[in-house]
């Protein structure tokens, strides 16, 4: 073969995929929201009323929990770590959130015989802080004690998920209907109120994605957070404050969890040590659904979204064609990892499409 | 040296296609035996290209490889070095956790019936290869534990320990001291003695007209020169490389040094292994200034650095930018007061690969386009397409991954990561390492132009050429201590000297 052959040859060949391969990439890139929707249509046809108004804010419910979490994991994940801590802290919290509601804080233990009684504002800004603080634990043990992500947040799972059961020494803390005296008596709308006709626990997930897509696009902090887990020596050496960006991320891990808590146990009317167990996992399945790379660097908010909502759909409308639960579990697992198949075709593709463009 | 050497391994009329480009077209190359046969070209000539073709890791699209006149196909580099190709690549592939035995024997270990890995055969074999490549490391030793230029050794080993009959080299001497090179020089010409044909591939130009026989030099993929290296010049091979003689370093711009605008003062750096690392080092740097800091590896020049820019909290000594002391414990304080640093390592250290071109350029400078907490995608854009035309970056896109460029490109956006901080003080590790010389060039330039308005640099080097050519003043450190300060147009024997104050030791060794 001689040159000029090869060449003409080699042109060819890329002429002719270009079209292909750039739309192939489109779909790709879209391919979590593609997903959805071919969930979705399937569920409308097969299941009978799944598309029902009722069944949606059901699973928009269901959704809202899981995507909270997911969001905060995103972040955590995307600065090269994980949290598997936060179904606990979703446990503590809506301990600490039942505690509040019932009992408020008695001062005995100063000598004091006068327990202080929260409205619900005020019980749900200390359930936030306890979540901030946990996670700002997880955080330290890895910055500063250089604890291993996986190790400290293991820990802290265990050790927040006997906090909370340590809290009630096992019971759940039933009837969490508030005090009309105290202003606790909305603490129920969390859970169960409604707002332009979506539960305030969607708008919740609504105002928390908007945020975390914001900070992760347009603040130096975001962009901290993907140069962290893109090269973390690279970004200290240009002046990113490693520690710091570090940090955060777990605490806004914290934060998330700690909503989830106050969701839950207002949802339920009652607190059990037991609620988040697991929540973690399909946290993280959410994330990684959403083309978050588990090597940190890269993930979008929107792809969380949307991973979520591919998860708690599939769940919803398999338990609405009556499928087994056991087969929930084994179709979620395959779907996960068809995803990730699929994201690394992907980066193959585009690093081809990227090399190609130098080139030319 | 008249004797011929047989040829061993043939190409012909070999090309390779990757996506979108074209690395090699209809190369004729011969392997002679018994000679060392150097490999040269700019980055992307194709040198890589062909080398992996000879070890396997590539196929050739068209062409022939013949090796002893038979046609041969190399499925992957185990079916090489089946037939006797070795490779030692410019990237270590080694195992710092695994012994110096254990990374030598890697996927062939000597087996007792196949299952059970004979320790003591091993250890023995290591030692002899040790002893051969003028070595005195233990077997035993972790390769972690070893310096880069020992595991470069243990690499050269690997190889040999295959009974490698034509071996590979990619930059071998990039990571060596002097006195290893020496090593390396030696053993090379002990295993020519053995018929081994060697293929040597590395920038350094005037190392290559001393160990080479034979020359091959690669320009976009075509052969622009192929001879016995007798005769051969540094002009001769520049001509061939980059199609005309040029001339690398741009001439020293007359321009009129400012006051003093950096100072070292007393920093000391304990060393892990005892003694200090970085051993009481002053130095000053003036507005407008290049100083050269010359040493060879492990003189402590990027130690140094590296405390200048906060990385080591336990190092000691004090720094004055214009005169104040910089108290700043941080890397973005020490930025905020003006230094800026170009690290030896880009893709460790310099860039985050797999984010894109804009996003690695403002990364220290993102605050400039951020008002509260938002940040200006529209401004962090421009600024980045400014630098880009600024720095005269090839780029086909701002948001394409930073990994897609050459290595040259990618050192132009460290530098341009670095400038747009408005640093008043530029510090360069190793500027020109693993960049073609027509980049080198340029990036040269820069450096000149940026002196000329008024910044100091300091920047480190092992090539004392460039060291000589580009300095205003040259700075020498051995063994963590300066130990010598010259003026520009200072002689190479005096830097040399300064630079190995124990040569004599060395090489009685």
């Amino acid at each position: 073969m001689s040159s000029i052959d090869a060449t003409a040859n080699a042109k060819t060949i890329i002429g002719g995929h270009k079209s292909r391969t750039s739309a192939l990439l489109l779909l790709l890139h879209m391919r979590t929201f593609v997903a959805l929707i071919l969930v979705f249509a399937f569920f409308a046809i097969a299941a009978p009323n799944f598309l029902t108004t009722g069944n949606m804010l059901i699973i928009s419910k269901h959704v809202a929990l899981n995507a909270i979490l997911a969001i905060g994991m995103t972040f955590v994940i995307i600065a090269g770590g994980i949290d598997l801590s936060v179904g606990s802290i979703v446990g503590l919290c809506a301990m600490v959130a039942g505690y509040l509601v019932l009992y408020g804080i008695d001062l005995g233990f100063v000598g004091v015989a006068y327990s202080v009684q929260f409205n619900t504002i005020e019980i749900c800004l200390i359930v936030l802080v306890v979540g901030i603080l946990i996670g700002g634990i997880n955080g330290l043990l890895i910055t500063k004690l250089n604890v291993a992500p996986f190790i400290a947040t293991l820990g802290i799972l265990y050790v927040a998920r006997g906090s909370a059961l340590l809290f009630s020494e096992g019971r759940t803390f039933p009837n969490l209907s508030g005090n009309a005296e105290y202003g606790s008596d909305t603490f129920r709308v969390i859970g169960s109120g409604t707002f332009l006709g979506l539960p305030v626990s969607v708008w919740i997930m609504v105002v928390v994605a908007l945020g975390a897509a914001y900070l992760a696009t347009r603040t130096p902090l975001g962009r901290h957070i993907y140069a962290v887990g893109g090269n973390e020596r690279g970004a200290a050496l240009s002046g990113v404050n490693v520690d710091r960006t570090k940090l955060f991320v777990y605490m806004f891990s914290g934060l998330c969890a700690a909503l989830v808590g106050l969701i839950i146990s207002s949802q339920l009317q009652a607190s059990h040590p037991a609620s988040g167990e697991t929540f973690e996992l399909n946290a993280i399945a959410a994330a990684v659904l959403g083309g978050t790379s588990m090597s940190g660097g890269r993930g979008r908010i929107a792809g969380t979204i949307v991973g979520a909502f591919v998860i708690g759909i599939l769940a919803d409308g398999l338990i609405m064609m009556g499928v087994s639960s056991f087969w929930q579990t084994v179709i979620k697992g395959l779907v996960i990892i068809a995803a990730v198949v699929v994201d690394q075709v992907q980066q193959k593709l585009q690093a081809r499409v990227v090399l190609q463009q130098n080139a030319n | 040296m008249t004797e011929t050497h047989p040829i061993g391994l043939t190409i012909r009329n070999g090309s390779k296609i990757y996506p979108g480009t074209q690395a090699l077209k209809n190369v004729d190359f011969d392997l002679r035996m018994g000679a060392v046969n150097v490999l040269v070209g700019e980055n992307g000539a194709g040198k890589s290209t062909l080398m992996k073709i000879i070890a396997g890791v590539e196929q050739l699209n068209g062409g022939t490889i013949e090796l002893d006149g038979q046609q041969v196909i190399f499925a992957d580099k185990t079916d090489a070095a089946r037939h006797g190709v070795g490779i030692v690549f410019q990237e270590l592939n080694l195992f710092p956790n695994l012994t110096v035995a254990e990374n030598i024997f890697v996927g062939h270990e000597k087996t007792r019936a196949g299952i059970h890995i004979d320790r003591q055969a091993q250890r023995t074999a290591a030692a002899a290869l040790m002893k051969r490549l003028e070595q005195n490391i233990d077997p035993d030793t972790p390769l972690g534990n070893l310096r880069i230029g020992q595991q470069q050794i243990v690499e050269i080993a690997k190889a040999l320990a295959e009974n490698a009959r034509i071996l590979i080299l990619d930059e071998p001497t990039s990571a060596l001291s002097a006195a290893e090179v020496e090593v390396l020089f030696r053993v090379i010409n002990d295993l020519k003695k053995q018929g081994v044909g060697i293929v040597y591939i590395s920038h350094r130009l005037e190392e290559l007209i001393r160990i080479g026989d034979y020359i091959t030099v690669l320009r976009d993929g075509v052969i622009t020169g192929s001879r016995s290296m007798q005769g051969v010049d540094i002009p001769w091979i520049v001509a061939n490389m980059i199609g005309s003689a040029s001339k690398e370093f741009p001439k020293t711009g007359d321009h009129q040094l400012g006051n003093e605008v950096f100072r070292v003062d007393n920093v000391c750096l304990p060393s892990p292994a005892g003694g200090y690392a970085v051993d009481h080092m002053s130095l000053s740097v003036r507005e407008g200034e290049i100083v050269g800091l010359y040493g060879l590896m492990g003189a402590g020049r990027s130690e140094l650095l590296e405390c200048i820019m906060a990385q080591h909290p336990n190092s000691s000594g004090q720094l004055f930018i214009g005169g104040k002391p910089v108290k700043e414990k941080s890397v973005s304080g020490r930025i905020r007061r003006g230094l800026a640093l170009i690290p030896e390592d880009r893709k460790r250290d310099g860039l985050v690969q797999i984010m894109t071109i804009r996003e690695n350029l403002t990364m220290s400078s993102l605050h400039d386009f951020t008002r509260g907490f938002h940040l200006s995608l529209k401004a962090e854009a421009a600024k980045a397409a400014e630098f880009v035309k600024r720095m005269a970056i090839k780029i086909a896109s701002l948001e394409h991954p930073v990994s897609s460029l050459s290595g040259g490109n990618q050192q132009k956006v460290v530098i341009g990561k670095a400038l747009m901080t408005r640093p008043k003080i530029l510090l360069m590790d190793e500027p020109s390492r693993g960049i073609d010389i027509g980049a080198k060039a340029e990036i040269f330039r820069t450096m000149r132009r940026l002196a000329a308005d008024g910044l100091g640099i300091l920047f480190v080097t092992s090539d004392l050429e460039e060291v000589l050519a580009l300095s205003d003043r040259v700075l020498v450190m051995a063994n963590g201590r300066l130990t010598g300060q010259f003026p520009a147009g200072a002689s190479a024997a005096e830097v040399i000297s300064a630079a190995t104050p124990n040569l004599n030791r060395v090489e009685t060794q």
